[in-house]
């Protein structure tokens, strides 16, 4: 630590901490556009400049350290001014600088109002430019369907270009040519490639990159703000929705340290028209084969005959990858009322399910434990396109020192280099019994880290591989006092609150794919749209888009999304976490839970609750962890990894493969969306130009 | 700084392969930095690619580079636009870089660039048979020997009109040529007679620690009292090392009336008191209520006129146009002007 003193004020900081960063914790406020925590330090915009006592310049405090300042004549600690008149004519006059080129057209820059330099001209700019020449233009670059370019109004911060070579892993932006002439542009200007390029767009600290599917739809005062996670995977990211009226506007990412720092992915972002378009607004009916609108009692009388006739063995529920821990609860409870046992939430045919304990299916080691592994194995799993933060996370370990990293499954660019081992069980087996040299490396790290991904567990074999991994993670000791190494990667954002609901087949209780293939004669499907059900059973599908589910359904229940509703979703560390309700559901669409409440009613079961307050009530007192928002709630690691290591079984020969195919299109919402088909097709020409 | 851009499309070759000899060279460059720092290779590669294909570097030649060193594309691309050394669209086989810097502008680089003009043409274009192509550059550091052109790798100096035109002959004739001076002198020696560095105790050693002595010997000078008022000016404490040729030599202000009180004489001078006392010639107090009368201080930059004190808006700066002026002619109307009264604005815009 050493004492450095800020305006007056004596604090005591690490010695390696910047000016700014001393500053900050002595609470003065330093303007800067260059310098972003996450990113490298330029220092190259120079309005952090401060006064360092005995230094002949004002210097950028940004790329200054603490430890480099020199200490008084009798050893007093050294002095920074902040708000002496020499720094506010010094940043001054680097804002006249930045000024100079800088076109006077807020009123028509979708950065209006949430503008850096915009702000920080309030503070220090002058109401006239003493700059007689022309303005320098420079022409607008083609990044892609997401970030709209307008480069007249570039001040060279680079922040786009450290974010997509440092975070993204894809240097694909760059400053070319040099002085006056300096561009910002992508090489030959090609559409960026990676999943987190919208981040760009909000790094830019000017109206130069802003975001293209947004432009000119909105003032950032005319929205209003509301805090929620996102569901589009299972990392759960902090987002904060805008609303303008009724209509989703934009998803910002809020910071949350402990999952996506303050990164969301372009889906997250993006998928903003998706929940606009293909929208079930009212309930829909079969009549000889085809769909036509109903009234809710029509919809609720049609269900309520089909159901009573009906054998409760030959009735099932599949929830989908969207569904919030409430209305799961409220399904769960429904179902057993009418005395079935056929329910799963695991429409992808994974194996995992609550018996072996909560450890047995969380991520446990946590997203930010991922910081502090020292070698990291991951079985089948692209974490790149499952949970992009996840992978951005293990880069971001990569990058502070290389741990040995290596794969089991599909070769894919994960950003970092890796070893690849090998494709399938085989080479898992091969690991396991040390006949490879990854294994030592695992031994002897202190705190390995093992990824077990959806593509090795959703597969017959899934339960032996599983098996084979805990053998594995046990063997190498990644389980132990403080740290948990042994992580299972979900890709659903319902899937580990379905699990730790218990939302897996009871007794004699038949899994998904099996009521999926006709085993079923009445199915509730609770927003599945990623399975085909066999002709024959009577589908009542409750979701929110037209989507798989809803073509294949004879009763359209229509719900509300993410946004427009209040949900708790648990994501893949177990991490319980609130969505809350930005926007109201489109026509007479309404929530979930209250949709189930009032068929429970038509079916003769009333569920026990007439508020969503009330069925939390019952939820937390049935499971009480339910209860602790914004946290994990750690699981026993050890009696879950003998658990199932003592499963055993015999693996397969199939190769590992991702279930995401497409990271643009994985669920309904995403499906809907225009942006998101956009970024597919790019994506998939720039991987066929990768390939060629 | 010229322009700068790439080659476009249908100049570029089509592919772009390292030559073993290139190849050879990249990997004794490469071998110069830790493993893993490939990198730092970059400007000796891609000056490497330039000089095999042909003193320009093609898109190609880039991304050939970017693959010998495993970096992205953009990167070596930032480098090879950040460095106009690099050129990145064909040039002539001899390639003229004309120095158009001061020193080379005042002793004629003129003559030579009109030369330039009307034999190779426009800057920046290869000539019709491909032999030459020329591009302006600042200083080439032979500023003694200016006017100076580069060609290739070699300088060509002392250039007249006529000396030039010969050597674009031969070159483009294919004749040898001559580097360097091209009016016979050696490097930069003296233009005329040679009579500088002639004096042989430069080069005997004599003259070593001379400087020394010399200060020594003033400072004795100063002490003996004959010389001190001639050495009056020099600081008492010379530091000899510090020689203070050259530095403004800060003295005591001499005539100040606390000085010449303790010098004993009056402190003020009869003349100036009689000077100052002159009403003729005395600044005359404003009274309070005038400088009150007056409008407020007012920035020509501000859009809205501040009001007097009593009210009224300010006479001369009317703040909204008279019914029925056409918004071209109303006063309030501003263009600029005001902030820029150097600039003539024209408000019509009948010029263009």
């Amino acid at each position: 630590m050493a004492k450095i003193i800020v305006d007056g004020v004596e604090v005591d900081v690490p010695a390696e901490y910047t000016l700014l960063q001393a500053a900050e914790a002595a609470g003065a406020e330093i303007p800067r556009f260059c310098y972003h925590e996450r990113l490298s330090i330029a220092g190259n915009c120079r309005m952090c400049l401060v006064e360092v006592k005995g230094a002949p310049k004002p210097v950028a405090s940004c790329a200054w350290g603490v430890r480099d300042c020199r200490p008084g004549p009798n050893g007093e600690p050294p002095e920074v001014s902040t708000k002496s008149p020499t720094v506010k004519k010094a940043r001054e006059g680097v804002m006249e600088f930045l000024l100079i080129n800088h076109p006077l057209d807020c009123p028509i820059c979708d950065q209006g109002g949430q503008c850096d330099l915009q702000d920080q001209a309030m503070a220090y700019g002058v109401d006239t430019s003493r700059f007689h020449e022309n303005k320098r233009a420079v022409t607008d670059k083609y990044l892609g369907p997401l970030v709209r370019t307008s480069m007249n109004r570039c001040i060279h911060c680079t922040r786009c270009v450290r974010f997509s070579a440092e975070v993204a892993g894809v240097p694909d932006l760059g400053a070319l040519w040099r002085g006056e002439d300096m561009e910002i542009t992508s090489y030959l200007e090609k559409a960026l490639g990676s999943e987190l390029q919208a981040n760009v767009a909000d790094l830019c600290p000017v109206g130069a990159l802003t975001h293209k599917p947004e432009a000119f739809h909105y003032r950032p005062w005319e929205l209003t703000k509301t805090d929620s996670v996102d569901v589009m995977d299972a990392v759960g990211s902090a987002i904060r929705v805008d609303s303008r009226g009724r209509e989703v506007m934009r998803i910002l990412p809020r910071v949350n340290e402990a999952v996506n720092e303050e990164w969301i992915t372009d889906k997250t972002r993006q998928i903003v028209d998706g929940l606009r378009l293909q929208r079930l607004d009212r309930p829909f009916v079969r009549e000889n084969g085809r769909l036509r609108p109903a009234s809710w009692q029509e919809a609720f009388a049609t269900i309520a005959s089909r159901v009573k006739g009906t054998d409760t063995k030959r009735i099932g529920a599949i929830v989908g990858d969207l569904a919030a821990v409430e209305e799961m609860y409220a399904l769960k409870l429904l179902m057993e009322s009418l005395g079935v046992t056929n329910i799963d939430a695991r429409q992808d045919g994974s194996v995992l399910t609550p018996v072996y304990g909560r450890g047995s299916y969380l991520f446990n080691t946590t997203i930010s434990g991922i910081e502090d592994a020292d070698a990291i194995l991951i079985v089948g799993s692209n974490p790149r396109i499952e949970a992009s933060l996840v992978n951005v996370r293990i880069r971001k370990r990569w990058r502070a020192a290389p741990p040995p990293i290596a794969m089991i499954g599909e070769h894919a660019d994960l950003t970092y280099p890796y070893e690849y081992l090998g494709a399938g069980p085989e080479t898992l087996s091969e690991l396991t019994a040390g006949r490879h040299s990854f294994m030592e490396k695992l031994r002897g790290a202190e705190r390995p880290l093992i990824i077990v991904g959806q593509g090795a567990l959703s597969r017959p074999d899934g339960l032996a591989v599983l098996s084979t991994v805990a053998q594995l993670a046990r063997d190498v000791g990644a389980v132990k006092d403080g740290w948990n190494g042994f992580s299972v990667l979900h890709t659903a954002a319902s899937r580990v609150g379905a699990l730790d609901l218990g939302l897996v087949p009871g007794e004699w209780g038949l899994n998904a794919q099996t009521m999926a293939q006709g085993e079923v004669d009445v199915l509730f499907n609770l927003g599945a749209d990623e399975i085909d059900i066999a002709p024959g059973t009577f589908v009542i599908y409750q979701g929110t888009h037209g989507d798989r589910g809803a073509h294949r359904a004879d009763v359209i229940l229509p719900a509300a999304t993410y946004t427009e509703k209040s949900g708790t979703y648990v994501n893949t560390e177990g991490r319980v976490q609130l969505a809350n309700r930005a926007a109201f559901a489109p026509g007479e669409a309404r929530e979930d839970w209250a949709i189930l409440r009032a068929l429970s009613d038509v079916l003769g079961h009333r569920l026990p609750f007439d508020s969503l307050n009330a069925l939390r009530a019952k939820l937390y007192a049935a499971y009480p962890h339910f209860a602790a928002v914004e946290t994990v709630q750690p699981a026993d690691g050890f009696a879950a990894i003998q658990a199932l290591a003592n499963i055993g079984g015999t693996l397969g020969r199939e190769p590992f493969v991702s279930p995401v195919k497409d990271f643009y299109l994985t669920n309904p919402i995403a499906r809907a969306s225009g942006v998101m088909a956009e970024c597919s097709a790019l994506a998939r020409e720039l991987k066929l130009e990768a390939a060629e | 700084m010229a322009v700068r851009k790439l080659a476009p499309e249908d100049m570029q070759p089509q592919s772009f392969v390292l030559s073993p000899e290139t190849e050879a060279f990249a990997d004794k460059e490469i071998a110069k930095y830790p493993p893993g720092r490939q990198a730092s290779a970059v400007i000796a590669l891609l000056g490497k690619a330039q000089e095999q294909a042909g003193g320009w570097l093609p898109r190609k030649a880039i991304e050939a580079v970017a693959a010998k060193l495993d970096m992205a594309v953009i990167r070596v691309m930032e480098v090879a636009t950040f460095y106009t050394m690099f050129n990145l669209e064909p040039v002539g086989k001899y390639f003229i870089q004309f120095c158009g810097t001061t020193p080379c502008v005042l002793r004629g680089a003129g003559d030579i660039r009109k030369v330039l003009e009307s034999r190779v043409g426009e800057q920046n274009h290869v000539s019709a048979d491909g032999a030459f192509s020329w591009l302006e550059v600042e200083c080439l550091g032979a500023c003694s020997n200016a006017p100076m052109v580069q060609i290739n790798d070699d300088y060509y100096e002392d250039l007249t009109t006529e000396n030039f035109e010969k050597l674009l002959d031969d070159l483009a004739a294919g004749r040898p040529v001559k580097t360097g001076s091209q009016i016979g002198r050696i490097r930069s020696e003296p233009f005329e007679a040679v009579n500088t560095l002639q004096d042989p105790t430069l080069y005997d050693g004599s003259l070593v620690g001379a400087w020394r002595k010399r200060f020594d010997e003033q400072a004795k000078a100063a002490e003996t009292g004959e010389n001190a008022a001639a050495m009056a000016s020099v600081p008492q404490e010379a530091k000899a090392a510090k020689p203070t040729a050259g530095r403004a030599i800060e003295s005591p202000v001499a005539d100040t009336p606390a000085a010449r009180a303790k010098e004993g004489e009056t402190p003020i001078n009869p003349a100036d008191r009689k000077e100052a006392a002159d009403p003729s010639t005395a600044t005359k107090g404003k009274s309070h209520t005038e400088e009150g009368a007056r409008p407020a201080p007012q920035s020509s930059k501000s859009y809205v006129a501040s009001p007097t004190k009593d009210g009224e808006a300010v006479p001369n700066s009317p703040t909204t146009p008279e019914a029925g002026t056409p918004p071209a002619q109303a006063e309030t109307r501003r263009d600029g002007s005001e902030s820029k009264p150097g600039v003539t604005v024209d408000k019509d815009n009948m010029t263009s």
